[in-house]
């Protein structure tokens, strides 16, 4: 559309356009000018880098990635000591971004729909209350926020021997979040097996209750069936493998505790504020979804005699859900992207390596490169994922 | 028939008392089904049990104008981390005497933006006056004239830095939005290439690492011997970073001029230069105006950032402030303080924001 094609209409028999007003030469020679200018602008930076790095001894390429890194990392998923090479630090890292944008995402969405919902709450206390959670969450810098947590964890939090002690073998320090965990024991694997089984049986039962309400008009009760089968299945395998109770509880050590699993401020702090900032998004997005399906849509379901959950959950939801996916992905990936805000809080996450990479090798170029290229990739996989999930939804609204 | 007649006309019976006026209001409103009222009762059972306290520690215990010392035998907030830093927190290093001349520019800058706040003030000259204005507050800044002693950008800091950051980053990332938003749309491949390649780029990684590279990465781009200062570096990452955005945002305005528009402008003989400056973006800027102020929004909160990397904005001076050992506990106090300033800063464009849409809408 754009440069006028439109002019150029045939005109054999009159003399030929010169070629300064030819639309399609002067296509070809723009671009041809602007592949020029940032090609060229590229070589001068490339060079001028080269030269940069050569005075400086600088050496270039991922060979450091073999080395050994020589610095600790607070906290890991995987095994991880100063003594490992620098590639795997940096999984390490990376490992830590996946795990604080998962779990935040997942948070994000159900504090984000609890919220939403609430601003439309036909009880004006909740409704307004909703509101301003909203407003003071947006409207404050996340950073900030992160900032707020993180010193009130770690100054209104005892030190390790004054631990806040809520429930047994739960202990709150300035050091972390202590919880106790069960010893492991092979009667777990076959747990998780048998819970993984109750989920199938649960996805095979709601084809067959859907074909036989199609069918016959009856309806299953999918939904407490599946719950049911996946709290009991595993619960019986437990019971019956001889119920093994033993727990790793956390104790002091020495200044610290040990056992169980734990989480440290940081990470608390983190996922916090990156839940409660985003959550606030996320409510506009689904209260302006939810307000966008018509009132009749409502009435039409209460006169059918659905109640105001089902109608929600059958009627209201289903067609917002087309509204609110798209806008719902992108605080997603801000949530992914916030989440190299990390280091401002000291948590080990893939920007704070990276820049100790940077930091000791000087090879500057590769390691902001690294943290594009794992950003990069992060927001692909989110955008396919939630597009597949966009499709299929709408597929099953026609 | 004639009861009802007289029950009717009788002024002296409205509605039942239970339904009207402050009960029939919070009949209908907090206590209208069984669920309600518990939540309403729950949650007036919080408000009971934070607010009083809160109250009492933000007012009736707090001290306002006291040492750290003091501070730490009240039994309230003290206040006094900002009063007795107040200078500091706001202008940083700006050198002390002359700190009259941020405040006037930020004054320039209210007055600017109270008139901005009418829409019969815009008109071409408001732009005009607006880029006038952005130069002379940072003349106004800078000196070296009129016997204004010399500040160098490097001294600029606290809450200049942040609406330096923010005001600059949109203002000059509008026009690179713009061409790259044109570019977009462009139906040359190779153009349209360049750009997309460029603003998918650019919101896929976040901004942090968009100043990282400016602060690590850009002086190895430089020829050698020459040096940029460290805040002009991270305001290009910032201009560059925010332009993306910018850019979207503008593709949506230019795809929601019809197609009519475009034709009739072919049809007229304009050419493309033309065509876009006479009869398409003078329509698709005006729609965008409000998602751009979103976007100032966001680079207003964004420019928070920087303290990642050293730069001695609004946070930054805060944080200074409080790493003095006579201050160190009262972070909630300073922390909450400028989260008002934020708040009060990105409520007001939000609004204006809001109602803006709603009178173009109409």
């Amino acid at each position: 559309m754009g440069q006028g094609q439109s002019e150029n209409t045939p005109r054999d028999h009159q003399e030929k356009i010169p070629f300064w007003r030819d639309p399609d030469k002067l296509a070809i020679f723009y671009q041809g000018v602007a592949l020029v200018l940032v090609l060229s602008f590229g070589y001068y930076l490339f060079y001028n880098a080269q030269a940069n790095l050569a005075r400086q001894h600088i050496s270039t390429g991922f060979g450091f990635l073999g080395r050994q890194a020589g610095f600790d990392i607070g906290e890991s998923v995987i095994a991880y000591s100063a003594a490992d090479t620098y590639a795997r630090a940096l999984a390490v890292g990376l490992l830590n971004t996946l795990k604080v944008s998962l779990l935040g995402i997942v948070l994000t969405v159900i504090l984000g729909i609890i919220v939403g919902v609430a601003r439309l709450s036909t009880n004006w206390l909740v409704a307004k209350l909703a509101t301003i959670y909203i407003e003071i969450l947006q409207n404050i810098p996340v950073l900030l926020q992160l900032f707020f947590w993180y010193t009130l964890f770690h100054t209104s939090l005892p030190s390790p021997r004054q631990s806040v002690h809520p429930l047994p073998g739960v202990f709150f320090n300035n050091r972390g979040f202590y919880y106790p965990l069960p010893v492991y024991h092979p009667v777990y694997v076959w747990m998780g097996v048998a819970f993984a089984l109750a989920l199938i049986t649960g996805w095979l039962l709601r084809r067959w209750a859907k074909r036989r309400q199609e069918l016959t008009g009856r309806i299953f009760p999918v939904g407490w069936v599946t719950v049911g089968l996946a709290v009991v299945a595993p619960a019986v395998i437990w019971a019956v493998c001889g119920a093994p109770t033993q727990m790793d509880i956390p104790h002091l050590v020495g200044f610290n505790f040990v056992g169980g699993i734990n989480f440290s401020p940081e990470f608390g702090a983190l996922l916090l504020g990156l839940v409660l900032y985003t959550s606030a998004f996320v409510a506009e997005i689904v209260r302006s979804g939810i307000q966008a399906i018509t009132k009749g849509q409502t009435e039409a379901a209460m006169s059918l005699g659905l109640k105001p959950g089902r109608i929600l959950t059958l009627v209201i939801l289903p067609q917002a859900l087309r509204i609110i996916i798209p806008p719902l992905t992108s605080q997603m990936l801000n949530l992914i992207k916030n989440s190299s805000l990390a280091i401002a809080i000291g948590f080990p996450d893939i920007v704070a390596v990276a820049n100790t990479t940077i930091n000791q090798t000087g090879q500057a170029i590769e390691g902001v490169a690294l943290i594009m290229a794992v950003y990069l990739f992060f927001s692909l996989v989110t955008s396919a994922i939630m597009n597949w999930y966009n499709k299929k939804k709408a597929l099953v609204e026609r | 028939m004639e009861f009802t007649k007289t029950q009717i006309n009788d002024p002296e019976i409205g509605p039942p008392k239970t339904e009207i006026g402050l009960i029939g209001w919070m009949k209908a409103n907090l206590f209208n089904s069984p669920m309600n009222s518990l939540l309403t009762a729950m949650i007036l059972y919080a408000i009971y049990k934070v607010i009083p306290p809160l109250f009492k520690w933000m007012f009736i215990g707090s001290v306002w104008s006291t040492s750290g010392q003091a501070c730490n035998q009240a039994s309230g907030a003290c206040w006094s981390v900002v009063t007795h830093n107040f200078r500091f927190i706001l202008f940083g290093f700006y050198p002390y005497d002359q700190q009259w001349r941020p405040t006037v520019a930020i004054g320039l800058l209210f007055i600017l933006i109270f008139f901005s706040h009418y829409r019969r003030f815009w008109s071409k000259a408001l732009l005009i006056v607006w880029l006038v204005g952005i130069v002379i507050m940072g003349v106004i800044m800078r000196g070296g004239f009129f016997g204004l002693p010399l500040v160098e950008s490097t001294k600029w800091s606290g809450i200049i830095l942040t609406l330096m950051l923010a005001l600059f980053g949109l203002t000059a990332a509008y026009p690179l939005g713009v061409l790259l938003a044109l570019g977009r749309r462009s139906s040359m491949p190779a153009i349209k290439t360049l750009s997309v390649v460029y603003i998918e780029l650019i919101r896929g990684v976040p901004l942090i690492s968009m100043l990282f590279m400016s602060s690590v990465m850009f002086p190895l781009f430089l020829p050698e011997g020459i040096t940029i200062n460290k805040i002009l570096r991270a305001q290009v990452a910032i201009i560059l970073f925010t332009a993306a955005y910018i850019a979207e945002v503008v593709r949506g305005g230019l795809q929601a001029i019809p197609k009519g528009q475009y034709e009739a402008a072919e049809a007229l003989g304009l050419n493309y230069s033309q065509k876009m400056r006479l009869i398409v973006l003078p329509q698709a800027l005006k729609i965008v105006i409000p998602p751009t102020v979103s976007i100032l929004i966001s680079a207003f909160k964004d420019t928070s950032l920087v303290v990642i990397i050293g730069l001695f904005d609004l946070m930054k001076t805060t944080q200074v402030t409080l790493s003095d050992p006579e201050w160190s506990g009262f972070s909630t106090e300073a922390y909450l303080f400028i989260a008002v300033l934020y708040f009060i800063g990105c409520f007001v464009m939000a609004n204006f924001s809001r109602n803006l849409e709603k009178e173009l809408k109409t």
